[in-house]
């Protein structure tokens, strides 16, 4: 393809690499914490709701500077991954996919959580009758029916890793082929003498790329409805 | 065969039950409300009682002094719900083997019935591929029948098993619950608030509330 050159192509690469690991790394986590949400009576639930939500209405800059807190050469988990493993997230890919990965979750969280909540616990009452145990349980029933809600989160998530701006730039700043996804690249090229031919580029990738994730997530949500509507039919 | 002495506070509400079942098929009776599925919900495992103790054929699956509350998957026992409860994202045969992994301790009741033992005597053989939501409600009934029989259940629960299935149905269901009882000699509690129907299927009738 002689459309876009190396460097763009490169550009590309790093950002799916950067939002599949994002997204990847946090889906244990986001399904755990939609788990909860969902399902374990606890003290403070409301907390932690909210503590899941605040990426989402936390200006980024906030949110990177606090990973910047959190994970820099002095921050606490920063120094504790120095000291036991010499792995420093500052100014790496990981760092952003780490940064990608926290304003991700709280929509990963939600579209879990909503297909959680709906499935009947009655069944799983069923499933324990029936001899299974609890692990068994949840692998042949619980998650099987949760599934059209973790895919749509996926794709969701990837898509919102594919966006991130603020938190990354904070984080990790702006460096070419480390941490300079699609849009820090696009940030740049508008900044560069001449960079509009880069600019309406890399915006009609972006373009493109955030289209097909939305379309690829409304196919999966449309499955995943008939499959809840198959799945509701018979009581 | 069900020694039950039980005490369960739901909803402000305390519902308690006590009675002493032979083998064979026993009703429990009484109007909607009076706690008729809590009190198979406890048998069962689903729920904890506050208080008491319940022995299914010799073994104490519950019993609050004592400390034991066997869970779920250790009691062996076959539960026909009222809406069948089958798996939704499985087809019939799936639902069918879903409980055949279980080694129930002790005396096996019916753990001899294979899988094509169970279609013929069942009548659902044409059924195997298709799933639960397609099914009519005789239909999905046979199958939550055949599922808690292939789980080599020490004992049987059913709860109002032909509230679903359409009038016309109805007879044959009754016709196989009678050979389960008869034929397969596994202990029976079921739940009903039609008379009519208990007074053909039970040995002995527990009035409730």
């Amino acid at each position: 393809m002689s459309i876009l050159t190396p460097e763009e192509w490169g550009i590309i690469a790093l950002s799916l690499r950067v939002s599949l690991a994002a997204m990847l790394g946090i889906l244990p986590i986001a399904f755990a914490l939609a788990w909860a949400l969902a399902r374990v009576r606890m003290w403070g639930k409301i907390w932690l709701d909210a503590l899941v939500h605040l990426p989402l209405v936390l200006p980024p800059v906030v949110t990177g500077w606090l990973l910047l807190l959190a994970f820099g050469a002095q921050g606490p988990i920063g120094r504790w991954l120095a000291d036991w493993f010499g792995v420093s997230l500052l100014f790496r890919w990981t760092g952003a996919a780490l940064a990608s990965g926290i304003m991700a979750l709280p929509l990963m969280v939600r579209a879990m959580r909503l297909s959680i909540e709906a499935i009947d616990p009655k069944l799983e009452g069923a499933a324990r009758t029936l001899g299974a145990g609890a692990w068994r349980c949840f692998f042949t029933i619980s998650l099987p029916l949760a599934m059209p809600g973790v895919l749509a989160g996926m794709v969701l998530g990837f898509a919102r890793s594919l966006g991130e701006f603020g938190a990354t730039i904070t984080f990790v700043s702006n460096i070419p082929g480390e941490t300079q996804t699609l849009p820090l690249a696009i940030y740049s090229a508008m900044q560069m003498p001449n960079g509009e031919g880069l600019t309406l580029r890399l915006a009609l990738v972006s373009v493109v790329l955030s289209l097909a994730a939305l379309v690829g997530s409304e196919w999966l949500m449309r499955r995943g409805m008939r499959a809840g509507m198959r799945g509701s039919g018979g009581v | 065969m069900f020694e039950i002495d039980v005490e369960i506070r739901r909803s402000g509400r305390v519902i308690a039950a006590a009675c002493n079942a032979p083998a064979g098929l026993t009703g429990l009776y009484g109007v909607s409300g009076a706690g008729k599925t809590t009190l198979l919900d406890m048998v069962a495992g689903l729920l904890s009682p506050d208080q008491g103790r319940i022995v299914v054929g010799g073994v104490v699956v519950f019993d609050k002094d004592a400390g034991v509350n066997l869970s779920p998957q250790q009691r062996g026992c076959g539960y026909v719900f009222q809406d069948n409860r089958l798996f939704p994202h499985m087809n019939v045969r799936d639902n069918l083997i879903y409980g055949m992994r279980r080694k129930t301790k002790g005396r096996n009741g019916v753990a001899v019935m294979s899988l094509d033992q169970a279609l013929e005597f069942l009548g659902i053989g044409a059924l195997v591929a298709r799933m639960p939501q397609s099914l009519s409600g005789g239909e999905a009934q046979r199958v939550a029948i055949g599922r808690a029989l292939l789980s080599a259940p020490r004992f049987l629960l059913m709860d109002e098993p032909l509230v679903a299935v359409d009038r016309a149905r109805r007879d044959a269901i009754l016709r196989l619950i009678e050979r389960v009882r008869d034929e397969l000699g596994l202990p029976i509690l079921y739940v009903s608030h039609d008379r009519g129907e208990l007074d053909r299927l039970a040995g002995m009738v527990v009035e409730l509330g």
